[in-house]
């Protein structure tokens, strides 16, 4: 029953999704309200489900695989609603949606949702980790949609073939600024979650360290390269954060392992 | 009471049809004070522009106000042609309604025609020739226009070379204010071209030509910077749009001087319109990351499918305006006194769509 509000914000971000498709075929879509109204109401449902299970644990609800999905698709959201006004990229949403949509129906059909040890005294400096850790996932996820959004209305430009998506789309030169800056605001949150982990003080496995500096090194790369071009920098923000998640469950698969193993 | 409206468009008649009934900006007070005296007409509005010149009224007896109306036209610009329509209740009310939202514009969906009509209205309210039922009819029709534009992709997509231009640097750089743009070949598509990326805020244009001195003028008229041909190359890495329509024979723009500039600024598109025939610029260049080619064949299909898609949405648009037509016709019928008039058939046609 907890997740009925977690049921309710995937339902509200296939509609999104749906509607958005439907639009497009007809050829009306306009980016504005409908979807804007939808995906801020699956964000309203997720944050009630975040807060709920945060209550339940006492704890910030990242204690498993199926909390951290979850989170990340709330930052998603919550990035979207701050940025993609900003950069007037309104169209994000419908490629946010899709992607929202898919990760949390994974989550729910998935098993991990294993429950976690009640901690009645959490760590502060472990929980801004794990939070600013999946927020940065989130500004990464974003950019890899704007990356997606550059790819595809460079290619339309490219080969002249022009859809009706073509002309509510933002201009590339827009969307290569905004991945530019989402890689940037990422790894700044990111950096800011490295710092807070190593001001947790208590020993961290090999696996989570070397998955934590390795990814932080591969986004320092990306946007150290921007003599790359903007194409080149939205294939790779893409990739990355695909890499993302089997890298993620490949974590969280080894770190149960050694736990269980552990005597 | 009904509503008529005389008048004469694009569509059935010639310019020097339509200018001898055209009624310029300094003589509309005169004219609709005229027409609002008229015996019979109780509320008058004339909208004229380069492409149409009507005449709407509000009139009890609608065939007696057309009548009305004919002979006062004939009166003021000689005899009435065979082109002009004369239209009564549903059919002036749709007729209005499709002139506002540019389905009988020349260019199917152009948004000008709306502000035009707007300023007719204004222009008669402001003389109190307007009361209860044309405020009523230009009120919905200004709202049926702004339905039909945001619910439809009537004025979506370019429909000529130059919107199609000038569309496509905006979806590649955003806001061309800060854009500069080099024109190779001082010739009349290469200006219109020019004008239409300055009228959207380009900043600054290069001119260059084989001929310095038309580079010069052409670069006045633009109010642009002339640069001698052979320099024109060394200036690359400056800009952002170059159009080209030189009359050379062979391609002038290669890969070969591209790529060092793009490699330089890789941050940074360049936008080139190839409008020479034979073209001026290699295929290749396309190939190129950051380079957006287009020339004249693509930038002529752009456009054409631009018309296509407008053509298609004519049929949508057409079932939102039937809609408003019962609705006021409907609002109309409800205020009369006895029963509906209807025009004899034989003076009553309908404009050709």
């Amino acid at each position: 029953m907890d997740r009925l509000p977690l049921v309710i914000s995937t339902f509200c971000f296939l509609v999104a999704f749906a509607y958005t498709v439907f639009a497009l075929r007809k050829g009306y879509y306009r980016p504005g309200r409908r979807s804007l109204v939808l995906i801020g109401t699956g964000f309203i449902f997720q944050t009630i489900f975040l807060h709920h299970r945060g209550e339940q644990i006492g704890h910030c609800p990242l204690t498993n695989l199926f909390e951290v999905l979850i989170f990340l698709c709330w930052s998603i959201n919550l990035l979207y609603l701050v940025v993609g006004h900003t950069y007037r990229l309104s169209l994000l949403g419908a490629f946010t949606a899709p992607l929202v949509f898919v990760i949390q129906v994974v989550a729910l059909i998935t098993p991990f949702d294993t429950p976690a040890q009640i901690v009645t005294h959490p760590n502060p400096w472990a929980e801004l980790h794990a939070a600013l850790s999946v927020i940065a996932y989130g500004a990464f996820a974003m950019a890899g949609v704007a990356g997606v959004m550059y790819l595809v209305q460079e290619r339309q430009l490219k080969t002249h073939h022009l859809h009706s998506l073509f002309f509510l789309m933002p201009p590339i030169t827009t969307l290569a600024i905004a991945n530019n800056r989402l890689l940037w605001a990422g790894f700044g949150i990111l950096t800011a979650g490295l710092f807070a982990g190593i001001m947790v003080g208590a020993p961290v496995g090999w696996i989570k360290m070397g998955w934590g500096i390795g990814m932080w090194l591969v986004y320092l790369a990306i946007i150290c390269a921007r003599r790359l071009g903007p194409r080149r920098i939205a294939l790779l923000s893409l990739g990355a954060f695909l890499l993302t998640f089997p890298i993620l469950w490949g974590v969280h698969f080894f770190v149960e392992k050694a736990r269980i193993l552990a005597p | 009471m009904n509503v008529i409206c005389l008048g004469i468009s694009h569509r059935q008649a010639a310019v020097d049809v339509r200018e001898r009934f055209a009624v310029p900006d300094a003589t509309l007070n005169t004219v609709i004070g005229e027409m609002s005296a008229l015996p019979g007409i109780a509320e008058s509005v004339i909208v004229s522009t380069c492409n149409r010149v009507e005449f709407y009224a509000a009139s009890e007896n609608a065939s007696a106000g057309l009548n009305t109306l004919q002979r006062f036209l004939e009166q003021r610009s000689g005899p009435v042609t065979p082109e002009f329509y004369l239209l009564d209740g549903q059919r002036a009310i749709n007729h209005l309604f499709r002139v506002v939202s540019g389905l009988e514009s020349m260019v199917i969906g152009e948004t000008e025609i709306l502000g035009q009509v707007k300023k007719s209205y204004a222009a008669a309210a402001e003389a109190k020739a307007t009361a209860r039922h044309l405020n009523k009819l230009f009120q919905r029709a200004f709202n049926v226009a702004k339905e039909v534009r945001t619910k439809t992709s009537i004025t979506r997509g370019p429909v000529s070379v130059g919107s199609a231009t000038v569309d496509l640097a905006e979806r590649i750089f955003g806001s061309l204010s800060s854009c500069e743009a080099m024109v190779l070949g001082a010739g009349e598509t290469s200006e219109l071209t020019a004008k239409a990326l300055l009228s959207r805020g380009v900043k600054s244009i290069f001119v260059s030509n084989r001929s310095y001195d038309r580079a010069a003028a052409l670069a006045a008229d633009l109010k642009g910077e002339a640069i001698p041909f052979e320099e024109w190359d060394q200036r690359l890495h400056e800009i952002d749009i170059l159009i080209s329509s030189t009359a050379a024979p062979h391609a002038i723009v290669t890969r070969e001087n591209l790529a060092p500039v793009m490699h330089q600024r890789p941050q940074r598109p360049l936008f080139v319109i190839d409008l020479a025939v034979p073209r001026d610029v290699e295929a290749e260049v396309n190939d190129l990351e950051g380079v957006y080619l287009y020339d004249i064949d693509s930038l002529k299909a752009i456009a054409q499918q631009g018309i296509d898609v407008r053509r298609k949405e004519v049929v949508l648009c057409e079932q939102f305006i039937e809609r408003h037509v019962c609705e006021f016709h409907a609002w109309l019928e409800a205020g009369r006194v006895g029963p509906p008039q209807a025009l004899p058939e034989n003076i009553c046609t309908r404009p050709q769509s």
